[in-house]
């Protein structure tokens, strides 16, 4: 029958005698090893012969206490001491958690870790941006190594099967544009210029905009996370070694369909924005639909549309660069995988943001479109 | 490593004279995926104190069938007992109970790869017994550590810092935590270096013989059946075509078991086996006494 481990100290004309009875097993073992822990006495005897069943942790605790109290073991059967003995033979000195740097240390260190990370990044992207366009010129020079399946598969995934949320997400910020401008613009009587505001900024900045935030959250992260799997599960090294280049092979068809589709998906963002606006102001102002077209083509010049198209295969690209730069990063284990996903999406919408800033600026004071 | 094996072992548990219970029992078991049919009426059994090896020819549904009584895969139809209890259908509180009592060695080791090996070890002891007290509890990962053959620096790494072979040991020693009465080892010694899965059988058997350890092992490695197996069932044809030891097998009249036993790799085996039991003869003699090995013809084609 099994019952739970207790102890009792005796002293026995100035010999303490620890008197272990019950079983010695884990599940039985409850507090007593807490208490023993407390015991202060040293040069024990510590005697087992009440002691039940013994398994390996138990005999680690007696093992233990006879060490630390300096003590002795009697009255054990021969099963038990053999099994003690076994437990002594390993113990050894095991640090058993890795060692961890004083706080103040391990801030400054975090900080100085971050910023080499950063330095690291920029040149590490910069890098990879190089190795692009050498995979590239490679594939120019001998088309036949363009994996045209690759890339059409991607289309697909990148591009058509984002139609939905693209539209549907363009659409909806369509009608909160021309729904906030209306309000603005009726204290002067100026709701007509809704229809301006709409035309102009989905064109320009919105469409493009939320699109390559989509683009990054979908396709993104997706490039990081399945070159990220790859790498663990080697098959990148193995691409390596039957001569195949994961540059062609994983990145180029990527970024390549990526470039592509991001003009096209922009724009077809920024259609879906205006037929939103569009909507919100044939039944809210009573704007019908056709004289919504017709002021639109008025209002909204060409070099708004070729800004946007200008704008998108730049974001494409540091989309797919930066998921599968971070992608191929992945080195240890699962928990990076999910890390430089994060990493890649969260690189590509802050690089995309500050490009566009850049590119506002560029078009409107360097080139002179207002 | 052998040397301090004692010289008398524990004599035979209570229930292991006589007949003995049985552990594990799998009855008319079957499983598929999709049109892919895996087992079909697969029996077996496992006696407590027994190490069962399992063999059969790559992709014969060896891991399957482990999955299946370990609870990971549902079968489609049969029964799968467990220490007595039935595996399926069953509340998530009694499985509980169950699992402390068992410890499974992965395949790829499967530890955790954001906690340090030490971690690692003591996720079981954490889980079912987290008034254990930590010390004790770093104590016991330490101990068990060295047991299975790491160095004692392995402890404060990280699973990706090691190697295939390092990974391995401390997968058993996350099996061996929390001292189970039975282990299932899914190929325990691939990628382990022939010295290190000697004193792996070595450290089966001496845990056996101590603990009273069952053992149901899934292995390719044929020194391993030789050295450590009481009975060896062979997997084919989509159920256990026949269960025994390994000389009961050699005299059975089927191909692929004549092919895996007699071939060269089986030979060469089989002669060291019978070295070291000629150097150590005393040895071999207070050996578990094998339990009454059932054999049952193949059934299915020759």
């Amino acid at each position: 029958m099994s019952s739970v481990a207790r102890y009792n100290l005796t002293d026995d004309g100035g010999k303490k005698v620890l008197r272990l009875s019950g079983d010695l097993t884990l599940p039985w073992l409850g507090v007593l090893p807490t208490r023993l822990d407390r015991l202060k006495e040293g040069n024990l005897t510590l005697d087992m012969s009440d002691v039940g069943n013994l398994d390996t942790i138990g005999a680690w605790l007696v093992y233990r206490t006879a060490r630390d109290t300096k003590g002795e073991i009697v009255g054990a059967t021969k099963e038990h001491r053999s099994l003690i003995d076994k437990v002594a033979q390993y113990d050894e000195p095991v640090q058993v958690r890795p060692e961890a740097p004083p706080p103040m240390a391990r801030v400054l260190g975090q900080i100085g870790h971050a910023v080499s990370q950063a330095g690291a990044t920029m040149f590490g992207l910069l890098g990879f941006f190089g190795a692009l366009l050498i995979a590239t010129w490679k594939v120019i020079r001998s088309p036949r190594r363009f994996r045209v399946n690759a890339v059409v598969q991607r289309f697909e995934i990148v591009g058509v099967h984002a139609l939905g949320i693209i539209g549907l997400m363009s659409f909806l910020v369509g009608i909160v544009i021309a729904q906030q401008g209306a309000v603005q613009l009726r204290q002067f009587g100026a709701e007509v210029f809704t229809i301006n505001l709409v035309g102009r900024s989905a064109i320009k900045e919105l469409g493009v905009l939320m699109t390559a935030i989509m683009v990054a959250g979908r396709s993104g992260s997706a490039f990081a996370a399945q070159i990220g799997s790859m790498k663990l599960a080697e098959e990148v090294d193995a691409m390596r070694t039957i001569g195949v280049s994961p540059m062609e092979a994983l990145v180029l068809p990527r970024v390549t369909a990526v470039v592509l589709m991001m003009p096209l998906l922009g724009f077809y963002a920024a259609l879906c924005a205006i037929l939103g606006g569009a909507l919100f102001c044939m039944v809210s102002l009573e704007i019908p639909l056709i004289t919504f077209i017709q002021r639109t083509r008025e209002v909204v010049p060409m070099t708004d549309v070729w800004q946007c198209l200008i704008k998108a295969p730049v974001f494409g690209l540091i989309i797919g660069m930066a998921g599968c730069y971070q992608g191929l990063q992945v080195e240890s284990n699962a928990e990076e995988v999910g890390q430089r996903t994060t990493t890649a999406v969260v690189q590509a919408i802050f690089l995309v943001i500050v490009l566009d800033a850049f590119f506002a600026i560029f078009f409107t004071a360097g080139i002179g479109w207002a | 490593m052998s040397s301090a094996a004692p010289a008398v072992k524990t004599p035979p548990r209570e229930t292991r004279t006589g007949e003995a219970e049985t552990l594990i029992s799998v009855r008319g078991l079957s499983n598929s995926f999709g049109d892919q049919v895996v087992h079909e009426g697969l029996d077996l059994e496992v006696k407590r104190g027994e190490i069962l090896g399992v063999v059969g020819g790559s992709g014969s549904g060896k891991s399957v069938m482990l999955r299946s009584i370990i609870g990971l895969q549902v079968p489609d139809a049969g029964e799968v007992e467990v220490f007595g209890e039935t595996m399926l259908d069953r509340e998530e509180g009694d499985l509980q109970r169950v699992r402390r009592r068992w410890g499974v060695l992965f395949q790829g080791a499967a530890l955790f790869s954001t906690l340090t090996v030490a971690e690692n070890v003591e996720v079981p002891l954490r889980e079912f017994y987290p008034r254990l007290g930590a010390k004790l509890r770093d104590e016991i990962a330490a101990y068990k550590i060295v047991m299975s053959g790491l160095p004692a620096e392995a402890a404060p790494k990280y699973p990706a810092e090691l190697s295939g072979g390092m990974r391995k040991r401390a997968g058993i020693a996350r099996a061996l935590a929390l001292d189970p009465e039975l282990l299932f080892l899914d190929e325990p010694t691939a990628g382990l270096d022939p010295i290190g899965a000697a004193a792996f059988d070595q450290l089966i058997l001496e845990l056996r013989d101590r603990l009273g350890l069952t053992v149901l092992l899934i292995t390719h490695d044929l020194d391993t059946l030789y050295a450590i197996c009481d009975r060896v069932a062979v997997i084919a044809d989509k159920k256990i075509i026949a269960v025994g030891s390994i000389e009961e097998l050699l005299e059975l009249d089927h191909e692929w078991i004549q092919e895996y036993f007699r071939g060269p790799r089986g030979r060469a085996a089989e002669e060291a086996a019978e070295e070291a039991a000629s150097e150590e003869a005393p040895h071999e003699e207070t050996a578990a006494p094998q339990p009454a090995a059932k054999v049952e013809e193949s059934k299915g084609k020759v």
